[in-house]
């Protein structure tokens, strides 16, 4: 099979890569361009653990071709800190112990951060459901939440 | 031992050492990691539950293009029944049993060419339950396996009988004014860590191996790999990833020496990362279970005697935690009369690997119903006949030893005070309470401290971090040296870096290598004070170690100024070279952890749902080192407990081909499942820590199963003794008592 050529813009930067047909974002993002933070749970759109933002909309990145990257924007975990630091929610994610052993991390904060731009003041129940298609084994939510929360807080009220 | 009110360091909640890494995505997981040249591993699997391997053909497979190696079950000639678990020999004995398995330039070009693998079958009839795999004339799992080994007897599907007896039960159970009994299924579960198994392995021209995986235990990977290909472990090493959850599921090995022998034969580095369907149907889980258990009690709720069979269901190979599900069973309670018998029965299913507590949480969902059904007998609040019959300090304990200083009745006493359990339940609620316990393990662990020039320190370590561990030999090392938390790091080391560590499992991390580490500091510390005594021309037994720097012991008439940690690794190239702590240990008495929980549910009895509406779990954590993380293992218990309890089990057709191999149908809870799961740390230190940790990571799972069980008893007025109470059977439950 003949590679496709792409050219997308992925966390700000302009990139070009050479991806198989059947290749899908979550593939070309791993292997095409080294960005592993990214993460495979289940390759069937389940997990959330491959979430990233394809032109500002939150997608399983496994559900999608690498090849319909072409002149889209996406935006994965590697970009959520900018150069001054940690974005409130990671650091809240750090402050609030929401995170065990880490592999669903950067699927729920890039799905959070995606929550929070849509919504800035989510009650409990629109966390709890906007979060549902990032699978968590380790922690049982309970401070993922409740990070969430803190961070929504944080970033309405900055001190 | 340190009362709690002098700790600085411990019972804080500083952010990981790790944590940094793992919020932005740099931290490398199990299939993150690529290499010049490397080879993608696919393995073909068996389409049968059951069948004679008649042949296997590579030949075609390795005439693709981009195909470089292929193996088939005599590539992995040792190992036993781990080594005909990672490849099948003569026969295949469950739907996803490994067969072949090739190596390729792409994944893409491996999975074609497994097509290509030609295998002849004899198909055989699979044995997919216990009541099958007992029933006489059975079809055999394995034709060479008797029961406890007593070859006079004929070959059987149990694998060994377990007994463990006390007192006069059939006496004991006449003397009882109220007896229940009960038959009670559980289905089989997967742990379901989110980070499928991943492996990458190299061999160089002197037959070196090199593996990269994610796993619990990165010394066990090299003595199971090394065992399956007839290797020695020095001829293997092997590098632990940062590991995306376990649950005791990656305490054996799938991939690596496939990889290896694939990267032997190719003379390239392979890379091999299951799919979610393959984890599901050839890796995991934990035990089916049958268990009929019967107890006996006076008017006053005193158990005058209990019974409990015990049916768990191995997989293809012996080896179901059976074991520990017959010394669970009764831990929580001083009886002078029980007898239990454990049975391990091969089915054609997958090979069962630990999880989370491996056995309690089954034996113990029925011995927990089984008493709340007594409490309501008895007309006694289910934590006051449980406070009745309490195993406490001096108890000698059903599977053998006295217990030392336990939380039992300091938990049991928290959760009647506490206001979600003095509060009833809502309208239209049902509540349940149940008990949790766990055994925890010690054993061996090395720990060495390095301290830079600046004074730094580095814990290497060699128990992979789950949970956070890390964080709590930080803060150990913390509390023993007097220093800041932020001066230090802590590191998992790969089998050449580190001394030898068990593997993470049995909730034995934070007590054991904790231990390592406490003790390596106490090396450090007695070799600042020798430093300290050189540079002040005193006796070392002049010197004491305060507040995290040297000063002279009061008294001692010396004009100096205290010496830090980094004072001394700064001149230490004057007064005898690096610092280097160290200590390695086999870790005693890891102390018996206990848990109370209770939750609240609504039923809908039109669709057969069970809403969790709250969730309290109470649990003696010794003494929580970092309360978060000891939280954390609290709260991902009770989730994964509640997920069984409610959704999770394998579900076979009758040719025994699992037909819920995914996410979407084997359903884990998800965020919008759950309430907040409220806890309460109690701490009853364990006499054997220097901390009085205990170990807190699988207790958690236990008691969720029995008390969503009770508590939808209590919602619908009637019992349903089988798990999980998913809508379907909960409905048809409604029905059928209508």
């Amino acid at each position: 099979m003949a590679k496709v050529h792409i050219s997308t813009t992925v966390n700000g930067q302009p990139m070009d890569v050479l991806v198989e047909p059947n290749d899908s974002l979550l593939d070309t993002l791993r292997d095409g361009l080294g960005l592993t933070g990214t993460k495979e749970g289940c390759a069937t759109g389940d997990c959330g653990a491959c979430s990233v933002m394809l032109d500002g909309r939150l997608v399983c990145s496994c559900l999608v071709l690498g090849a319909e990257a072409e002149g889209k924007t996406i935006d994965t975990i590697e970009g959520v800190a900018d150069g001054d630091g940690l974005h409130v929610i990671q650091q809240k994610f750090l402050e609030h112990a929401a995170l065990q052993c880490g592999i669903c991390t950067p699927g729920f904060i890039v799905a959070a951060k995606a929550l929070l731009e849509k919504n800035p003041n989510p009650d409990e129940t629109t966390i709890r459901y906007w979060l549902a298609g990032n699978l968590c084994r380790c922690t049982g939510y309970d401070k993922i939440v409740r990070a969430v929360q803190d961070a929504a807080d944080e970033l309405a009220s900055p001190a | 031992m340190a009362e709690a009110v002098d700790l600085k360091a411990i019972g804080t909640r500083p952010v990981r050492p790790d944590g940094v890494e793992k919020v932005t995505g740099r931290a490398n997981f199990g299939a993150d990691l690529n290499l010049p040249g490397m080879l993608h591993g696919k393995i073909l699997r068996s389409p049968h539950a059951h069948a004679r391997i008649k042949s296997v053909d590579l030949s075609e497979a390795l005439a693709v293009d981009g195909v470089l190696a292929a193996v088939a079950g005599e590539d992995i000639p040792g190992g036993g029944d781990l080594g005909d678990n990672v490849l099948a020999k003569e026969k295949v004995l469950y739907h996803g049993h490994a067969v072949a398995a090739v190596a390729a330039r792409s994944a893409f070009i491996a999975e074609q060419a497994l097509e290509k693998i030609k295998v002849e079958y004899e198909p055989l009839k699979p044995v997919l339950s216990i009541d099958d795999a007992i029933a006489a004339g059975a079809t055999l799992v394995n034709e060479s396996l008797h029961t406890n080994g007593d070859t006079s007897q004929p070959a059987s599907n149990i694998a060994a009988i377990t007994k463990f007896e006390r007192g006069d039960v059939e006496k004991g159970l006449s003397d009882a004014d109220v007896v229940v009994e009960g038959t009670y299924r559980v289905p089989t579960a997967h742990q379901g860590y989110i980070e499928p198994h991943a492996c990458t392995a190299t061999i160089n021209e002197e037959g070196k191996a090199t593996v990269w995986c994610c796993t619990q235990g990165q010394f066990d990977v090299r003595s199971m790999t090394a065992n399956c290909l007839n290797k020695q472990v020095s001829d293997i090493r092997v590098i632990p990833s940062e590991i995306g959850g376990g649950f005791g599921g990656k305490t054996t090995i799938y991939l690596e020496p496939i990889a290896v022998k694939l990267s032997e034969l190719s003379g390239r580095p392979v890379k091999m990362v299951m799919s979610r369907e393959e984890v599901f149907r050839a890796t995991g889980p934990t035990s089916a279970t049958l268990c009929r258990v019967k107890v006996g009690a006076k008017s006053d709720g005193t158990i005058t005697a209990a019974t409990a069979w015990l049916a768990y269901e191995a997989g293809a190979f012996a080896g179901a935690p059976v074991g520990p599900g017959c010394m669970s069973v009764l831990a929580p309670y001083d009886l002078e009369n029980f007898r239990i018998e454990g049975h391990d029965v091969l089915v054609n299913k997958p090979k069962v690997a630990a999880y989370r507590a491996p056995g309690a949480p089954q034996s113990m969902h029925a011995m927990e119903c089984a008493l709340d059904e007594l409490a309501r007998k008895l007309d006694m609040d289910p934590l006051d006949l449980r406070l009745k019959n309490a195993a406490d300090e001096g108890t000698v304990a059903p599977y053998g030893p006295q217990f030392p200083a336990i939380g039992l009745r300091a938990c049991l006493e928290a959760a009647k005070v506490h206001p979600n359990y003095t509060t009833p339940p809502a309208e239209g609620q049902g509540r349940g309470v149940a008990v949790g316990f766990w055994f925890n393990i010690g054993m061996q662990s090395s720990a060495e401290i390095r301290i830079a020039e600046n004074g730094a320190v580095t814990i290497m370590e060699g128990s992979p971090d789950i949970g956070g561990s890390r964080a709590s030999m930080c803060l150990m090392a913390a509390e023993t040296l007097g220093i800041p938390y932020e001066n230090i790091n802590a590191h998992v080391g790969d089998t050449e870096a580190t001394g030898y560590c068990n593997t993470t499992g049995g909730s034995r991390t934070t007590f054991a290598t904790g231990m390592a580490v406490i003790e390596a500091c106490e090396d450090i510390i007695a070799q600042c004070k020798e430093r300290a005594a050189l540079t002040w021309e005193l006796d070392v037994d002049q010197v004491d170690w305060e507040d995290g720097q040297a000063v002279p012991k009061p008294g001692v008439n010396a004009d100096v100024k205290p010496l830090s940690l980094a004072d001394i690794a700064r001149s230490a190239g004057r007064t005898g070279g690096p610092l280097l702590g160290r200590a390695s240990l086999n870790a005693q008495g890891p102390g018996a952890s206990f848990s109370v929980n209770w939750t609240d549910v609504e039923v809908d009895h039109e669709t057969g749902k069970v809403d969790v509406k709250a969730f309290t779990a109470v649990q003696d954590a010794g003494r929580a080192i970092h309360p978060s993380y000891v939280e954390g293992q609290m709260q991902g218990g009770a989730v994964q407990g509640l997920g069984w309890a409610l959704n999770e089990e394998y579900i076979y057709d009758a040719d025994g081909v699992m037909e819920n191999a995914g996410f979407l149908d084997y359903r884990v809870p998800v965020t919008s499942d759950m309430p907040m799961i409220d806890t309460q740390i109690v701490e009853v230190p364990n006499p054997s820590h220097p901390y009085g940790v205990r170990g807190v990571g699988e207790t958690p799972i236990v008691a969720p199963l029995a008390a969503t069980s009770n508590a939808v008893r209590d919602a619908l007025g009637f019992r349903i003794n089988d798990l999980p109470l998913s809508p379907p059977r909960v409905l048809a439950s409604i029905d059928e008592n209508d």
